[in-house]
């Protein structure tokens, strides 16, 4: 789960870590008294969606006044910022984040990940701040400092001062220091996250270190453990056919293509799109009812396919196994007798019973291509949409 | 011959009351698997299906003799039923829960090192050695036994392979889930080891997907110990960047673990890897031909 900026740094600075001194608002009015507030030049406004790449966009203003700062306000509410991680319909702004500038004198990275293959997590610090983190890793990754964390001991102070004096921060400096990067693991680990990131760190002019940003994304496993953070979930920033699809706890994501994928597991799931590319068409979405596939989620997931209006050909696919494919079958027709179906369904099950489940498909009067395999699943559904034109 | 599980095995079930455990439990036993105890803790003393349920899985280790562990508890006790296991020296410990926090499975994967127990998950299917013993949530039907080792992050796909061997008469060895997560126990790496040391197996299949780097470790691996013919699919190809697909572990973060870079790796150390998920089936039958 994702976080905007302005929850991250509130999380952060309950860990001590310095932020900024500001605050989110939804109108420039508040933005102009949240400037008052700070009393201090400059001011940044910085709107909040979940991308990155906000400054780029328009998304971001450095002004010199509380009228000012209400002006550009003004402006990014409400606005549709679109940045390299948008995607082309980019993001309304709903909410900005009105907060002092920084004397910066030096921009570092600071961030925390998980690391898959040494199976903890992994600090990660460099004095190349401000830029994409993973950019600097593929061209220069001799400045990146890294310290993989064993979480029963924790992130020992040794290990901070590795970071600090690698990074070559002057010794005054790392004292400051040690408290950024132990309130950021702090964060990572009692809160259960797979990135917790501050780029910038920003080392002021008075040798102070600040977060002018900060990113934050939990792990959904451990969610059930963080009431708190569910209760920041911002469904603005979701798509409304995933949140619908969510509701009824399937994996749903909106693609760009026209063929509809219904498929129980999300590997066939993946594997069901990308048979449908060999075949030269493109997956309308990736929708995994999950590996038990009940009738219940078959239903919910094709009212959720029927209310995307670029599919054009439903494809099937559910590998049942232990699963009746009788009941499957049924499941699939009166699914498709509630939800107005308007478009061809090309249907593959496998499973135990899987005669007795396309026979109930070929007589239910309702119109199914049945196809024997993935593959022929996958030609119908192609063939179907060429057809269509 | 078989990895990891066969007619020696004997199980013991983790969570044997649930819904899940115990419908797992029934189509186990019918299938021929070795169940000879559940734990439930404050359960002990009851039987399940005549099968002897126990306060802890030591208690199932001393009374029942059980070696491999079956977990079917939900996500917030599932790493401590792991230890638990592990603790009472179990040597294999198959956990099938799916959700189990991240920061859990870290501190899983320390406890169960310098411990002799293997870890196969979790949100795996399970693992099967068809004919002689299968744990996990698999349909038992759709396998046959034989000369293929499986090995794969995703369930149903998994399926999809067997049947597409079977229904060609090709059986299986033994076909073994890994585990859809982040953080699991056996890898690609640990099987291929496995896999090429077992006599009874001839050909391997690698299922994999995007995230992660286990299948760029496992290229690296059979380029310099793995003699036995490897085939390969990787879901995920159409699969866009920075979006978790279904499992916890299928993503693209950063740009990293891309199922492109992956066929590549794959394929640079000499597997033949298959684009097309409906004909992994056929490419296998050729290589089989070429080795008989």
């Amino acid at each position: 789960m994702k976080i905007h900026e302005y929850q991250a740094k509130e999380i952060l600075k309950g860990y001590g870590v310095p932020v900024p001194k500001g605050r989110v608002t939804e109108t420039p009015e508040e933005a102009r008294r949240v400037a008052e507030e700070i009393g201090v030049k400059p001011i940044v406004v910085k709107a909040q969606i979940h991308a990155g790449g906000r400054g780029k966009g328009g998304g971001i203003r450095v002004v010199k006044s509380p009228e000012e700062a209400e002006k550009a306000a003004k402006e990014i509410l409400g606005m549709t910022l679109v940045t390299h991680q948008t995607g082309p319909s980019g993001r309304i702004v709903r909410r900005v984040l009105v907060e002092e500038g920084a004397d910066i004198k030096e921009e570092l990275y600071l961030g925390v990940v998980m690391d898959r293959s040494r199976e903890c997590p992994v600090m990660m610090a460099s004095r190349e701040g401000g830029v994409e983190i993973e950019k600097v890793a593929a061209e220069t990754p001799e400045k990146i400092v890294k310290e993989w964390i064993e979480p029963s001991v924790g992130l020992r102070p040794f290990q901070v001062n590795k970071i600090g004096y690698a990074l070559g921060l002057e010794p005054a400096q790392v004292g400051k220091f040690r408290g950024v990067v132990t309130g950021l693991y702090k964060t990572f680990y009692e809160k259960d996250c797979l990135l917790a990131e501050i780029n910038p760190l920003v080392l002021t002019g008075g040798g102070d270190f600040v977060a002018l940003d900060a990113k934050i994304n939990f792990d959904d496993n451990g969610l059930f453990r963080h009431k708190e953070i569910i209760a920041l979930r911002d469904l603005n920033e979701e798509a409304p056919l995933e949140i619908e699809a969510s509701k009824y706890n399937l994996n749903y994501i909106k693609l760009d293509g026209s063929v509809g994928c219904m498929v129980n597991g999300a590997g066939l799931a993946m594997a069901t799109m990308d048979i449908i590319k060999v075949f030269g068409a493109e997956p309308a979405n990736f929708l995994d009812v999950g590996g038990g596939a009940t009738t219940e989620m078959v239903k919910n997931g094709f009212k959720i396919l029927m209310s995307d209006p670029a599919v054009k050909v439903v494809f099937i696919n559910i590998f049942g196994g232990i699963l009746r494919c009788d009941t499957l079958a049924k499941g699939v027709t009166e699914a498709v007798r509630e939800v107005k179906v308007d478009v061809p369904i090309v249907v593959r099950l496998e499973g135990t019973n899987v005669e007795e489940g396309r026979r109930i498909l070929r007589e239910s009067g309702l119109d199914f291509a049945i196809a024997a395999g993935m593959q022929e699943g996958a030609q119908k559904a192609v063939e179907a949409l060429k057809t269509k034109g | 011959m078989s990895i990891l599980v066969d007619e020696k095995t004997k199980v013991v079930i983790q969570g044997i009351t649930g819904n899940e455990g115990l419908f797992h439990t029934k189509q186990m036993v019918e299938y021929g698997t070795k169940v000879v105890a559940g734990v439930t803790p404050g359960k002990g003393g009851q039987k399940v299906e005549g099968i002897p349920v126990f306060n802890s899985v030591i208690e199932a280790v001393q009374n029942a003799g059980a070696n491999t562990s079956a977990i079917f508890v939900p996500p917030p006790f599932a790493a401590d039923a792991i230890m638990e296991s592990a603790d009472a020296g179990v040597s294999l410990v198959v956990c099938l829960t799916e959700g189990i926090p991240t920061l859990d499975m870290v501190m899983v994967r320390k406890y169960l090192k310098g411990k002799g127990t293997r870890l196969i998950g979790p949100n795996t299917p399970g693992i099967i050695s068809p004919g002689k013993c299968k744990i996990g949530v698999m349909a038992g039907y759709i396998h046959k036994q034989g000369t293929v080792g499986i090995m794969s992050r995703s369930g149903t796909l998994t399926y999809e392979v067997v049947d597409q061997l079977t229904k060609k008469g090709i059986g299986q060895s033994t076909c073994v889930g890994i585990g859809g997560d982040q953080i699991i126990g056996l890898n690609y790496v640990d099987l291929l080891e496995l896999f090429q040391n077992d006599p009874g197996t001839q050909a391997l299949i690698m299922i994999g997907e995007i995230g992660g780097t286990a299948e760029e470790e496992a290229a690296l691996f059979i380029e310099r110990h793995v003699k036995k013919p490897v085939i390969a699919f990787i879901a995920g190809l159409t699969a866009p960047p920075g979006r978790r697909m279904g499992h916890a572990g299928a993503i693209i973060s950063g740009g990293k673990g891309t199922a492109k870079e992956k066929m590549g790796a794959l394929e640079k150390a000499g597997v033949r890897v298959v684009r097309n998920p409906a004909i992994v089936g056929e490419e296998l039958m050729k290589v089989l031909k070429a080795v008989t």
